[in-house]
């Protein structure tokens, strides 16, 4: 039930954002996000929700982190 | 980035499975470590994670789903509110085939002429209760964290909107008070807990600070098998060094102030109330029910429905199962009375239920 996905905003309009996930267009509100998004932004949607913004530069860090670890043996 | 693909590559699966192999070889003895979300669940089923762990690492599944853990009471309330005339009783797909007291539930009520409706976003309502002015639109408001700020924004939308026809019945509940319940159980002995990556998003880490406090781990993870991995492997590394604290595996969307936003739109609307759950009996302060500003739109306000005897199915385990007491292998109903087509417990019902993600994967070690 909890089930969430992350998607890019293509559109804004209003308090509506419309949200592509891999080709799937749907529709998100944006009035639980505690920070402004731009179109090219990612979301988490929840029940028709944006629920947070993704930290793109955040979750690229600590993938590139992880595969550091596993390049030099250490995991 | 699409931030699915990225957190499925099977060399990184690889790896961190060995890390986690070197990690509870150097802990050197049996490891418990609960989930509470249902997405994580079915990851964890669907991945078949379970055959690929240690064998003295027990991965249990906790009360994780809002479907499963909703009492009987409650959804026989749910039936009776459907079934009062002149309404349109509104929920997400998953209630549907819950089965009340009698094996009652709301889809044979909607065969029997009541109208009930399935939506996936509570935003559905308004457009609902706009297009029908005649009819009273009771919407079963179900779900953690997660979900209670989006029907509390609901909600504030109709109140702005002038919205008379439509109300909200709250099975709403929150998830810290029921781990820390579990926590305390002295036959559960729970090394630590993965917890619930989109609950997290909207409270943060530092709701989880109760558990580090007794002795546990704690990781928010994400739902893409190296996210549930490498949750793992956090809580492992936790037990191996005894440090213990609370860590973000999925930073990418939790942060550990949570989301002050979605939370404070939630406690506008709500206010904790003491709530019965399936399998763990009433729990203080678990239930959100709405405040009595917003009393116009609860549906047990203006509904009152008359006292209504419940009775769960007999020889279910559910509530056992929820408790991380029970496998769904040890239920006797499980693949035999109670299957998917035929569910006689919440469990099997909802696509996110512990014996439903254990019966469509059949790895119900």
């Amino acid at each position: 039930m909890c089930i969430g996905f992350p998607g890019k905003i293509v559109s804004i309009d209003d308090n509506i954002a419309v949200i592509d996930i891999s080709g799937t267009q749907r529709e998100a509100c944006l009035d639980l996000l505690p920070d402004e998004v731009t179109i090219g932004d990612y979301v988490l949607c929840h029940a028709g929700y944006a629920i947070q913004k993704i930290d793109e530069e955040l979750a690229k860090e600590k993938l590139d982190f992880l595969k550091e670890l596993i390049e030099h043996e250490i995991y | 980035m699409k931030y699915i693909d990225e957190y499925r590559e099977p060399a990184l699966v690889e790896r961190l499975l060995r890390q986690i192999h070197r990690e509870m070889d150097m802990i050197a003895r049996p490891v418990g470590i609960m989930e509470v979300c249902g997405t994580h669940t079915m990851a964890i089923s669907r991945c078949a994670l379970r055959d690929l762990l240690p064998g003295p690492l027990r991965l249990i599944s906790g009360p994780g789903c809002p479907v499963c853990v909703t009492s009987v009471e409650d959804v026989d309330r749910a039936l009776a509110f459907a079934g009062i005339g002149n309404v349109m009783f509104i929920t997400f797909g998953d209630m549907l085939r819950v089965p009340g007291t009698e094996r009652v539930t709301l889809q044979r009520l909607r065969a029997d002429g009541c109208d009930v409706r399935i939506i996936s976003s509570p935003r559905a309502c308004l457009s609902l209760a706009e297009r029908n002015p005649g009819k009273n639109i009771i919407f079963m408001g179900i779900g953690f964290e997660t979900t209670a700020p989006a029907v509390a924004s609901l909600i504030l939308t109709a109140s702005a909107r002038g919205l008379q026809n439509l109300s909200v019945f709250s099975v709403h509940k929150v998830i810290p008070p029921a781990m820390k319940m579990l926590l305390d159980d002295p036959v559960l002995c729970l090394d630590g807990f993965l917890c619930p990556g989109h609950v997290s998003i909207v409270i943060g880490g530092a709701a989880y600070g109760f558990i580090p406090g007794a002795g546990a781990a704690a990781v928010i993870a994400g739902f893409e098998p190296v996210d549930v991995l490498e949750g793992i492997m956090m809580i492992l590394r936790q037990i191996r060094t005894g440090e213990r604290k609370v860590e973000i595996q999925y930073a990418r969307a939790v942060r550990e102030e949570g989301n002050p936003r979605a939370r404070e739109i939630m406690y506008s609307v709500f206010e904790p109330c003491d709530a019965s759950w399936r399998g763990l009996g009433v729990i203080e302060a678990s239930g959100l029910a709405l405040s009595d500003k917003f009393r116009t739109f609860d549906a047990r306000r203006r509904f009152p429905l008359p006292e209504i005897r419940s009775k769960e199915e007999p020889g279910c385990a559910c509530g056992s199962i929820l408790k991380g007491v029970m496998t769904p292998g040890e239920c006797p109903l499980f693949e035999v009375r109670c299957t998917p087509e035929d569910p006689l417990g919440p469990c099997m019902v909802s696509s996110e239920g512990t014996c439903a993600a254990s019966y469509t994967y059949r790895r119900g070690r």
